[in-house]
């Protein structure tokens, strides 16, 4: 996808990233100056239209935790930009980027590190009202009550401390938190990976509730792909750093063009063995290349079945092959 | 709907343990004390080491200071030659030897805890500073901490003390400031985790100010090994309080404190146990009750731990 095009869809969007790179100094020469990077983020591109999910997958270390701790700034990105409402997150002073907080919130992957084990629940939900002066007294009381109960726990259950909470309630004070500013974007990082499979399907319920509800936006990241496709409208799909595969949901599982995205859901098991014995399966085999020394051509070369002489040298760029689905491929699936 | 019926069996369950503890804090707090033997030990110790030291110059049946060379080296009542008007015998002066850990419980009480309190403060908060904020400013703090831990401290509380006329105050600042390091750097190195969990990053990501972070997430998260290592400190304190004393640079006479006390009673350890004895033991219960009452208070601040209604903490 070329800036340029990104430019013209602008209008709709709520929030686009160009060519965002976050590379961690990994050793440094004695006097200071970087002899190896990891290049956690090398140069993506995304954009999110309004109330919809964008789910992003990929195996660990790809960079999509890195991807979303950036767009909040919890990580200053090295380079590129992050466009949020027509305001580049990254040019932003520490000042306003407090304001913008407000609009954009994030959920967490383990329930019981996000939660402050000294602090009662309404105390944790409260503290963002309290942070931005949204409400005090009684009206404070009200406020977070209402949110205990639009994630569905009980109100008498405020006063508790988190440790006697199950995971899934857990998440859910999570959520409230994370919902009562009434937010534009929310970025969920892997929320459900961390819990049994039956309150998984509770916690993405609730999650489309409130979407909903509150016409929210989400970024969700997860390595799970079947909770991603439940939950998202388009997916990317990351390897590396970088995007390799933007589309749709539907056409992410219909129209697979990506040889690691074939990969990706290919691992999924498939519970009836008829059908899975019909299912034509692409196996990723070996390991991720060093990270710390890329590859000069297509990042996926050394674990592709398909791969080329071509593949080698040449990096493949992001095109849009069809209306919304981009593909970093040189080959793509048919 | 059947994930929801699910949830709801598990809010009934959290129901029914949780019954028993909308309570105050204060009342959770008693029961706690209640429960555990050694916090009712320790917080009766010091209870009563604090009133002793109120109402020292009550209890002393003798005046402290009071030569008596009639009665040098008298030993405890019990024994052969002792007498009851001396419990725990004299000292080479005739002095009380009970009159004198009575009223050196003032001094060594004052010095034990105030200098552990100025400790503990400056190191808590070069600790939470510097491990909060990492990069340059926690370089400058540990090197100056580093480098405070070069010096001896017994040097550099002699410097001190050979500017400054030894006195109460000036004992407990002096220790104070040579004992925070330690806080600094075991605080510090609490703080490093913690800043990594989530609910600090999921603060930040609210845009809760960094002050704010350090009161609200931080600090209560390392109040119990803070309270546990400071309990510990209080003895060390008391020991370095004594040898200043034995350097003759800690409370000069006619004040007494214990550490002076021990001291004193080093040279009779052979023929007259009793000087170093006494002293010794006050020492030890009380810095065991202060130890046992800091572990009690630890687990009251920890919302984890559980009032048992058959008792017994959890």
């Amino acid at each position: 996808m070329s800036v340029v095009e990104v430019k013209e869809k602008t209008n709709n969007y709520l929030l686009q990233i160009e060519g965002l790179k976050k590379h961690f100094p990994v050793s440094t020469t004695i006097f200071g100056k970087t002899k190896q990077t990891l290049k956690a983020v090398d140069g993506i591109d995304l954009y999110l239209k309004k109330g919809e999910t964008l789910g992003i997958v990929g195996e660990s270390g790809c960079g999509k935790s890195t991807t979303g701790n950036t767009i909040l700034r919890l990580i200053e990105p090295t380079e590129g930009k992050i466009i949020f409402e027509g305001e580049d997150l990254v040019k932003l002073s520490k000042k306003k980027m407090q304001e913008i907080r407000k609009d954009i919130q994030m959920i967490f992957q383990d329930p019981f590190s996000s939660l402050n084990p000294r602090m009662k629940v309404f105390d944790i939900i409260a503290e963002p009202l309290r942070t931005h002066g949204v409400a005090k007294g009684k009206g404070l009381e009200d406020m977070v009550y209402e949110l205990i109960e639009t994630v569905g726990l009980d109100r008498s259950l405020a006063k508790r401390f988190p440790h006697e909470f199950s995971g899934g309630q857990r998440q859910r004070i999570g959520i409230a938190r994370a919902i009562a500013l009434k937010p534009k974007l929310i970025i969920c990082d892997e929320p459900v990976s961390a819990l049994d499979v039956s309150i998984q399907a509770q916690i993405l319920n609730l999650l489309l509730d409130l979407q909903r509800k509150f016409d929210l936006t989400f970024i969700f990241i997860g390595h799970g792909i079947p909770a991603v496709k439940y939950i998202s409208d388009r997916i990317a799909v990351m390897y590396m750093g970088e995007v390799v595969e933007m589309t749709t949901k539907e056409k992410l599982f219909s129209e697979t063009k990506h040889p690691y995205t074939k990969g990706l859901i290919s691992a999924v098991p498939i519970p009836d063995p008829k059908l899975r014995d019909k299912t034509e399966r692409v196996i990723i085999e070996n390991d991720i290349p060093d990270q710390l020394n890329l590859p000069e051509g297509c990042r996926f070369y050394s674990r592709c079945p398909f791969g080329t002489e071509r593949c080698k040298v040449e990096k493949p760029k992001l095109n849009e092959i069809s209306n919304e689905h981009y593909v970093a491929c040189h080959y793509p699936l048919n | 709907m059947q994930a929801n019926a699910e949830s709801k069996s598990e809010l009934n369950i959290n129901d029914k343990i949780a019954k028993s503890k909308n309570q105050s804090t204060t009342i959770r707090g008693l029961k706690l004390l209640l429960q555990s033997k050694t916090g009712t030990i320790g917080f009766i110790i010091v209870i009563c080491v604090v009133l002793v030291a109120i109402f020292a110059g009550v209890l002393a049946p003798h005046d402290p200071a009071l030569n008596n060379l009639t009665a040098t080296l008298k030993p405890p009542a019990w024994l052969d030659g002792g007498s009851w008007n001396y419990v725990l015998g004299t000292d080479n002066l005739g002095r009380d030897v009970l009159s004198r850990i009575i009223v050196g419980t003032r001094v060594s009480l004052l010095v034990g805890v105030f200098s552990v309190v100025l400790a503990g403060l400056i190191g808590l908060i070069i600790g939470i500073v510097a491990g909060y904020y990492g990069g340059i400013v926690d370089n400058i703090l540990m090197r100056l901490v580093d480098s405070f831990l070069a010096i001896p401290s017994i040097l550099f509380i002699l410097v001190v003390l050979a500017v400054f006329e030894p006195s109460l105050l000036v004992l407990i600042i002096v220790i104070g400031l040579t004992n925070w390091v330690t806080y600094a750097r075991i605080v510090r190195g609490e703080v490093l985790s913690i800043k990594e969990r989530e609910y600090v990053k999921a603060s930040k990501s609210i845009g809760t100010k960094s002050s704010e972070i350090m009161l609200v997430h931080v600090l209560p998260n390392i109040v119990s090994s803070f309270i546990v290592i400071s309990a510990l400190s209080v003895a060390t304190t008391i020991i370095l309080e004594a040898s200043l004393s034995f350097l003759g640079l800690g409370i000069q006479p006619p004040d007494v404190s214990w550490g002076a006390m021990l001291t004193d009673g080093r040279n009779y350890l052979a023929t007259n146990w009793w000087l170093a004895t006494f002293p010794g033991l006050a020492i030890t219960i009380t810095v065991l009750g202060i130890i046992f009452l800091g572990d009690w208070l630890r687990d009251v601040l920890d919302p984890k731990t559980q009032v048992n209604q058959k008792g017994g903490a959890k």
